[in-house]
């Protein structure tokens, strides 16, 4: 298949999504852990339009943005399990959410105090950590409630009663949304707020244990405490 | 073959739905139109679309798709006649690149440079030459940036045909010159002379008062903010 190199950070969730997918395909690859401070030389040639993570080079030649990642693997590996449904409509259903996933976290992108290529959280979740007072923080967290519902009735409608958005194994919007369950998880030790809450999303609570426990994740999902460890040192600290 | 139903939600001047209606025309895809006033949209639209509420939504047999690039991927999926992507996965990652960019960096930096004016317009207009000069550079030694017929990034990128010019001419400002951007402007020429693309343009002197209206209610009598 080539030299596959990937470029990327380990607690970054972007890059995450490309290293689940070449897993998926069983793909042997080199990950070069970007400096980021300063950006090296091969960031900044392969990614010059960005100059962000993850790239991926295939045969040297760079493909960038972590979801045109995922899609490129998934046509570059044709013979691995299929990352993306097979029924045009249900793409377009995929691709819809993993959309809006990702709307709404660049919305915030300004917000980010530490380096916005490492760190990109939901913007609600970030609201809740910073929200000044009870007032904000209960609007907050409504936010955070309400999103997470809505994707609580996409993964009713997209896995049809299977494991996984894309059905009996993991696919596209599995990997877009899943992504995030190691920030998720360190945000609600953080913040003491459930928001994978069995009462209010159970079918998402039931996907992200499996999957987190799928073979293609496990060994690469970061660890909460070093995420949480990770994000101290980065971070400032919320004023109280 | 049994008639299938095929609806384009859109309104007579935004160039996203025109993107699905230049897919559709370019595989010879018999649809209908369901013009919409945004300012006052139908229960049909809310129905198909409640969560982001926009036109485009094409709906196919009963089935509402919604995003122009989504529904570009998914008319490309649907109709195989005169594929709008290209097939090798490479070029495939590299169109699916430039559509992003068209829409996550490009619009907004042209668009900032439109509704803003004196020493604010001309601080943005830097970046938004930046995101033209990328766009000459993945031209260089191709007629469009798909390559040798246009395709997928083309569709998506244009806007630059349609939108950009009068934008231009309402704030009296030309970005896009031929010194500047030769390659550029010589795909303009190409996008505009398409027959699929020239006979969906909304009309010139329409879209004109309509982004004259649009600048003034942002930077008109009202003062910089």
């Amino acid at each position: 298949m080539g030299e596959v190199k990937l470029l990327g950070a380990w607690p970054s969730p972007f890059v995450l999504r490309a290293r689940i997918a070449l897993n998926l395909k069983s793909a042997d690859y080199e990950f070069v852990q970007e400096t980021m401070n300063p950006k090296s030389q091969l960031l900044l040639e392969s990614n010059p339009v960005y100059k962000k993570i993850p790239v991926l080079l295939h045969n040297q030649r760079p493909v960038c943005e972590s979801m045109i990642i995922v899609q490129y693997i998934d046509d570059a590996w044709p013979t691995g399990p299929s990352i993306l449904p097979s029924d045009p409509y249900d793409r377009a259903i995929a691709r819809f959410w993993a959309a809006y996933i990702d709307d709404k976290i660049r919305l915030h992108r300004s917000d980010l105090v530490a380096d916005p290529n490492l760190i990109r959280l939901f913007p609600s979740l970030q609201t809740i950590a910073r929200a000044q007072g009870e007032e904000a923080r209960v609007e907050a967290i409504k936010q955070v409630i309400s999103e997470f519902q809505l994707l609580e009735e996409a993964f009713e409608k997209c896995s049809k009663g299977k494991s996984f958005f894309s059905g009996d194994s993991i696919g596209l919007l599995d990997i877009a949304l899943g992504c995030f369950l190691g920030w998720i998880k360190a945000t609600e030790k953080k913040t003491g707020v459930k928001i994978l809450d069995p009462e209010t999303v159970p079918h998402l609570v039931g996907w992200a244990e499996r999957f987190c426990a799928d073979s293609a994740v496990k060994e690469v999902m970061p660890e909460t405490e070093k995420l949480i460890a990770f994000a101290k040192a980065k971070f400032q600290p919320p004023s109280k | 073959m049994a008639k299938e139903e095929v609806k384009v939600f859109r309104t007579w001047s935004s160039p996203f739905p025109l993107r699905v209606i230049w897919a559709l025309k370019l595989k010879g895809i018999e649809h209908e139109y369901c013009y919409e006033d945004l300012s006052n949209k139908s229960p049909l639209l809310l129905e198909y679309n409640p969560i982001h509420k926009k036109v485009p939504v094409l709906v196919h047999n009963g089935r509402p798709i919604v995003e122009s690039i989504v529904i570009l991927e998914y008319i490309d999926e649907t109709w195989k006649e005169n594929p709008i992507l290209p097939e090798d996965p490479y070029d495939r990652a590299m169109a699916r690149f430039m559509a992003k960019f068209s829409d996550e960096k490009c619009l907004p930096a042209v668009w900032l440079v439109f509704t803003t004016q004196g020493k604010e317009q001309e601080e943005a207009i830097a970046p938004a030459l930046e995101c033209l000069k990328t766009l000459e550079g993945w031209l260089v030694g191709k007629k469009y940036f798909n390559g040798e017929t246009l395709g997928f990034a083309d569709i998506v990128l244009a806007w630059i045909a349609n939108v950009l010019g009068v934008c231009e001419e309402v704030m009296a400002l030309k970005m896009v010159t031929e010194e500047r951007f030769p390659l550029l402007c010589a795909w303009i020429e190409n996008l505009s002379n398409a027959p699929v693309i020239n006979t969906t343009w909304p009309p010139r002197d329409k879209l004109l008062v309509k982004y004259h209206a649009l600048r003034e209610a942002r930077v008109g009598s009202v003062g910089p903010k």
